[in-house]
C-alpha cells in the first residue's frame, strides 16, 4: 500500500504546483486512461502466473502496429478498418505469444529479464522489416507509407482515417471515448471469468507452485504459455486502442517504451511482481499519468524549466520498476535467511 | 494376480545406484510396510511408481510394473493418477495460498458449464463449480472425522491438519486404488498419528492397496500385513509382518543392533544459575495451547518437555519464539525478551529447531556446507575472513565444519558439495539439525529432533545434541512426543496436560508416575521440585 499512498502524495503536490485546472487534468486522464489500460491490463494474467511481469507485451505491441500498416497499405478506414487491424494483429499477437511463452518456459525464473530481452531482440527485427524490407521485398501499395526514396517506412504515419473509430463508435459527437471504456471493462470482465474457469485455476496454481502444480498433473508449461498468449493477444488491442484515440503513427518509437510505461503504471498502482487486481491496474494507470500531465508544469513552476519534470517523470519511471525489482528479490531472500526451519513457504 | 507388481527396478541418480533389482507385489486391500534406513532408496522407489518428473529427468528407470497386470510405465503423476494410484508425498503438497477446498480438488475441479465453455467446448473454459468443490471436500473431510473450515487457507494451518488435507486430497479421487503413503506419520504427534493408522485401515477395509513408509516400528507392526526392507537400495527381505519382530525389523534396516539405553551423563546443575524464565506465560497456538505456565530453566540443562499431542507442550516453544500469539513474561538470564518478536529471540541467542519439518526452510539449491553454515554466517557473521575491506565467505572453513557434522550425523550424501535438493528427506532434517548446532546458542529449543530420522541414526542426533551441550554448556529444551527418547537425554522432563505443567520427573521415575502425569492427575508425590 506504500508506494500508492506516496504516488497520490507526489500527484497532488505536482498537481498543485503545475497550476493546471482540474478540469483540464480530468479531460486528460479520460483520455490517457482509455488509451493505456488495456496495455497495462495484459500485465495482469502472467503475473498472477508467477511470471513476474511481462516486458514481452512490446511484441504484442508491434502485433498490434503490424495490423494497423497492414490497414493503411490497403486503405481500409474507419470502424471497419479498425476491425480489420484487430483480425491481422490478433493471430501475429498468439503466434508471437506462443513463441515467448515457450522461450520463457525455458528460462524458469529469469522471466522478466529474458522477456525484456526478447522485446530489444524484437524491435530489431522489426526495425530489420520495415526499414530494410519494406518497399523492397515487401512490396507496398501505398507509397505515402514509405520514405521518398521508396524503401522503408515513413517516421510517423497519419492515422487519421481510423482515428477515434473505436472511441467514438456509436457516439460519434461525445467528447469522451464511451465506446472504448465499454470495451475496457468487457476486458476486464473477460480476465475475470477467465480466472475463475478450471485454467484460471491452473493459473493460479502454477503462480504458486509450479512443483504442486505439476504433481497434480497440471500442464505447467502449457499453462504458462497460454498466459504468455493472453497477454501478448491483449498488448496487442491495447496497442491498437492506443493508436486510434492518438491518430498518429510513430512507425520505430510508439512500441518501444509500451513495456516500462505499462510496468511502472502496474507497479505504482501497488501491485507486485506475484500479486494483481484490476485496482492495482486502474489506479496505477490513473497515477502515471497524472504524473505525465502534471510534472512537466510542475518543474516549470518550481524549478524553472520543464526538462527538470520530464526528468523527473522518467527517473520515477525507471525507478520505481527498479526499486520493485530490487525489493522482491530481498523478500525472497529475507524469508530464505532468517529462521532456521519455521519458514512456512514450502521451500 | 496381484494389483501391482514391480519386477527388477533399478534406478541411478548419475553415478549412484539407488535402486537395485527390486521386486514385490501388493494385493488389493493389503498393507505394506516399506522399511530403510534414511537415504535407503524409498522415496525414489515411490516416486518412480508415481511418474514423479525427478525421475524422469534424471535418465528414468530400469524393470517393469503392472497394475491389474496392465503394463505400467508412468511418465508422470497424471498417468499414475489415470491407473488409481494416489501418493502422499514426503513433503507437502499443498498450496499454501489455496484453500482447503482449492487444494483438495486441485486439477480436478468440479466445473458447470458456462458460455465460454461451451464456445471453445472445452471443459477447462468452464467456471469452476465452487459450491459443489466444497461439499466434495466437506464430505472427504469428513470421512477422515476432521471438523474444519474447507474455505480456510492451508497456509497458517496447524501441521497435523496439512497431512489429513492430504489424504483428503487422495480419498476424494474416486478410482483411487493403491494408495502412496511416504513417513505420512512423520509430522503428526503421536495420537494423530493413531487416528491416522485407523483410516489406512478404513482404506484397506474399502479394497485399496497401501504402500506405506514410516521410520516409526510400531506403526509397521501395528497395521501393516507385510513388509519389505530395503538397504542401501537392496532388497533384504520381504516377509509377514506378523512374523518378524520389531527389533529384528530394526537390525535387518541398519545391519546391526540398535541400543535405546540412557545417553546422558548426569551432570552438576546450579539451581540459581537460571537462563530462562517464563512467568504467567501462555500462548494461543491452535490446537496446542498453553495456560499461563511458570517454568524455570537452569544453565546447561537438557529439559525435556512431554506430554500427549493437543495438550499444549508444541506450545512452548513456539511461544518463546514469537511464532504464535503470546502473554506473559520471557526472561533470559535477567533480560526480559519481548513477546511475539521471533528476530529478538533469535537476536537472543535463542535457535529454534520447530517440529514443522515439512517446511524445513532448506536452500535446496545450496550446497550441504553453505546450508549448515547460512544462518551462523546470517545472523552471528561467523564463517567470513577479511580480503582487503571485504568480509566473504571462507570457504574453507564452512566445508571442514560442514565435513565434521556430516561424519558426526552421519548425512548420507556424495560429499559435502551435494545440493541438499538430492538429499533423502531424513538426510535433508538432519541438515536442519546441524545448521541449528552449528549456531551455538546460549538456549536450542528443538521440537521432535528425531521425527523422520531413521532408528540407526536417532541416537547420533541424541548423542550429536549432547555433546553440544557439554562441549559449550547450551541449554536444550528439547520437546519430543517420545518419552523413551526424552529419557535418554534429559535432566528433568516437564510434563504438560491442558496447557499446564502437571509435574517435572526425573528420568529415572517409574512409568506410572509419567503415566499419572500424562493422564493430567496432579498428586504430590509426582512432583519433584519446584522449578
Ligand atoms: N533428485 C535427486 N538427485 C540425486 N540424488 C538423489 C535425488 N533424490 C534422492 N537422491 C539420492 O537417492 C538416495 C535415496 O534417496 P531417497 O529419498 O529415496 O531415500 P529414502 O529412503 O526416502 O530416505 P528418507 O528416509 O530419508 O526419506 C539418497 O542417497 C539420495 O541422496
Ligand atoms: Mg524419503
Amino acid at each position: 500500500m506504500l508506494v500508492p499512498i506516496f504516488f497520490i502524495i507526489l500527484s497532488i503536490v505536482g498537481f498543485y504546483f503545475s497550476g493546471l485546472t482540474g478540469d483540464f487534468v480530468f479531460q486528460q486522464m479520460i483520455l490517457r486512461l482509455a488509451r493505456n489500460l488495456v496495455l497495462v491490463m495484459s500485465l495482469m494474467i502472467p503475473i498472477i502466473s508467477g511470471m513476474g511481469l511481462n516486458f514481452g507485451i512490446v511484441l504484442g505491441a508491434m502485433a498490434g502496429q503490424i495490423g494497423i500498416i497492414v490497414i493503411m497499405n490497403n486503405g481500409y478506414t474507419g470502424f471497419n478498418g479498425f476491425l480489420i487491424a484487430v483480425l491481422v494483429a490478433t493471430p501475429i499477437a498468439i503466434i508471437l505469444g506462443y513463441l515467448v511463452g515457450k522461450i520463457l518456459n525455458k528460462a524458469k525464473g529469469k522471466e522478466m529479464i529474458t522477456s525484456m530481452i526478447l522485446g530489444f531482440f524484437a524491435n530489431g527485427i522489426y526495425q530489420l522489416i520495415f526499414i530494410i524490407f519494406a518497399g523492397t521485398l515487401i512490396p507496398f501499395k501505398n507509397k505515402d507509407l514509405l520514405r521518398s526514396s521508396g524503401d522503408g517506412l515513413r517516421n510517423t504515419i497519419d492515422l487519421i482515417s481510423i482515428k477515434s473509430s473505436l472511441d467514438n463508435l456509436l457516439f460519434p459527437n461525445s467528447p469522451y471515448p464511451i465506446m472504448t471504456f465499454v470495451v475496457i471493462i468487457l476486458l476486464f470482465v473477460g480476465i475475470y471469468l477467465i480466472l475463475k474457469t478450471k485454467v484460471g485455476q491452473e493459473m493460479r496454481a502454477v503462480g504458486q507452485s509450479m512443483h504442486i502444480a505439476s504433481v497434480s498433473g497440471i500442464d505447467v508449461d502449457k499453462t504458462r504459455i497460454i498466459a504468455i498468449i493472453i497477454s501478448t493477444v491483449l498488448a496487442a488491442w491495447g496497442q491498437l486502442i492506443y493508436l486510434q484515440n492518438m491518430g498518429t503513427f510513430n512507425t520505430y518509437n510508439n512500441h518501444e517504451q509500451v513495456g516500462l510505461f505499462a510496468v511502472a503504471s502496474i507497479l505504482i498502482g501497488g501491485a507486485s511482481v506475484n500479486k494483481v487486481s484490476w485496482k492495482e491496474v486502474v489506479l496505477g494507470t490513473f497515477l502515471f499519468h497524472l504524473l505525465f500531465i502534471v510534472s512537466p508544469l510542475a518543474g516549470q513552476n518550481i524549478a524553472g524549466d520543464a526538462q527538470i519534470g520530464e526528468y523527473f517523470r522518467v527517473f520515477i519511471a525507471y525507478g520505481v520498476i527498479g526499486v520493485a525489482l530490487i525489493l522482491h528479490s530481498w523478500e525472497e531472500n529475507k524469508k530464505k535467511s532468517l529462521n532456521l526451519n519455521f519458514d512456512l513457504n514450502n521451500s | 494376480m496381484a494389483l501391482l507388481e514391480i519386477k527388477n527396478i533399478c534406478k541411478k541418480y548419475g553415478e549412484n545406484q539407488v535402486l537395485e533389482d527390486i521386486s514385490f507385489k501388493i494385493d488389493q486391500g493389503e498393507i505394506l510396510g516399506l522399511l530403510g534406513e534414511n537415504g535407503a532408496g524409498k522415496s525414489t522407489l515411490m516416486n518412480i511408481l508415481f511418474g514423479m518428473p525427478v525421475i524422469h529427468n534424471t535418465g528414468g528407470y530400469e524393470g517393469e510394473i503392472s497394475v491389474d497386470g496392465q503394463n505400467y510405465k508412468p511418465k508422470n503423476p497424471t498417468d499414475a493418477m489415470k491407473f488409481g494410484i494416489g501418493m502422499v508425498h514426503q513433503e507437502f503438497m499443498l498450496i499454501p495460498g489455496f484453500s482447503i477446498t482449492e487444494n483438495i480438488k486441485l486439477n480436478r475441479e468440479n466445473t458447470k458449464s458456462s458460455l465460454t465453455g461451451k464456445l471453445t467446448k472445452s471443459n477447462k473454459l468452464n467456471r469452476l463449480d465452487t459450491k459443489s468443490m466444497k461439499s466434495d471436500a466437506d464430505e472427504a473431510l469428513k470421512k477422515l472425522d476432521l471438523k474444519i473450515d474447507s474455505l480456510l487457507q492451508v497456509e497458517n494451518l496447524p501441521v497435523g491438519y496439512k497431512q489429513f488435507i492430504e489424504i483428503a486430497r487422495e480419498i476424494d479421487k474416486t478410482n483411487l486404488k493403491i494408495l502412496i503413503l511416504d513417513e505420512p506419520t512423520a509430522v503428526l504427534t503421536e495420537s494423530e498419528a493413531r487416528d491416522f493408522l485407523e483410516i489406512i485401515k478404513t482404506l484397506a477395509d474399502f479394497n485399496i492397496a497401501v504402500l506405506f513408509i514410516t521410520h516409526r516400528l510400531e506403526e509397521i507392526k501395528s497395521i501393516t500385513d507385510n513388509i519389505v526392507i530395503i538397504r542401501d537400495g537392496k532388497l533384504i527381505e520381504t516377509a509377514k509382518t506378523a512374523d518378524v519382530s520389531i527389533k529384528d525389523m530394526a537390525k535387518l534396516m541398519v545391519g546391526r543392533d540398535i541400543s535405546t539405553s540412557r545417553l546422558r551423563k548426569n551432570k552438576q546443575l546450579d539451581d540459581k544459575d537460571i537462563i530462562l524464565e517464563l512467568d504467567s506465560f501462555s500462548v494461543n497456538m491452535p490446537g496446542e495451547q498453553v495456560k499461563s505456565i511458570n517454568l524455570k530453566v537452569r544453565k546447561g540443562e537438557i529439559l525435556g518437555i512431554g506430554g500427549l499431542a493437543g495438550q499444549g507442550k508444541v506450545g512452548i516453544a513456539n511461544g518463546i519464539m514469537g511464532l504464535y500469539p503470546t502473554t506473559g513474561k520471557i526472561y533470559k538470564g535477567t533480560n526480559r525478551i519481548p513477546v511475539n518478536n521471533p528476530r529478538a529471540a533469535l537476536m537472543d541467542s535463542i535457535a529454534f529447531l520447530s517440529e514443522d519439518r515439512k517446511g524445513v526452510g532448506l536452500l535446496l539449491d545450496n550446497s550441504i556446507d553453505l546450508n549448515i553454515a547460512y544462518t551462523s554466517l546470517e545472523i552471528k557473521n561467523e564463517f567470513l575472513k577479511k580480503v582487503g575491506f571485504f568480509n566473504v565467505i571462507d570457504g574453507n572453513k564452512v566445508k571442514s565444519h560442514a565435513d565434521k557434522m556430516i561424519e558426526d550425523l552421519d548425512i548420507r550424501c556424495t560429499s559435502s558439495k551435494q545440493n541438499t535438493r538430492f538429499l533423502s528427506g531424513g538426510n535433508q532434517q538432519k541438515v536442519c539439525i546441524a545448521r541449528a548446532l552449528t549456531l551455538k546458542p546460549d538456549l536450542l529449543l528443538v521440537s521432535e529432533p528425531t521425527r523422520g530420522i531413521d532408528i540407526g541414526a536417532k541416537n547420533l542426533v541424541l548423542e550429536t545434541l549432547i555433546k553440544l551441550n557439554e562441549e559449550y554448556n547450551t541449554t536444550i529444551i528439547i520437546t519430543s512426543s517420545e518419552l523413551a527418547e526424552l529419557k535418554q537425554v534429559s535432566d528433568r522432563i516437564a510434563i504438560i496436560t491442558e496447557g499446564s505443567i502437571t509435574s517435572i520427573l526425573t528420568p529415572e521415575d517409574s512409568d506410572e508416575k509419567y503415566g499419572l502425569a500424562m493422564s493430567g492427575k496432579k498428586y504430590e508425590e509426582v512432583t519433584d521440585d519446584e522449578y
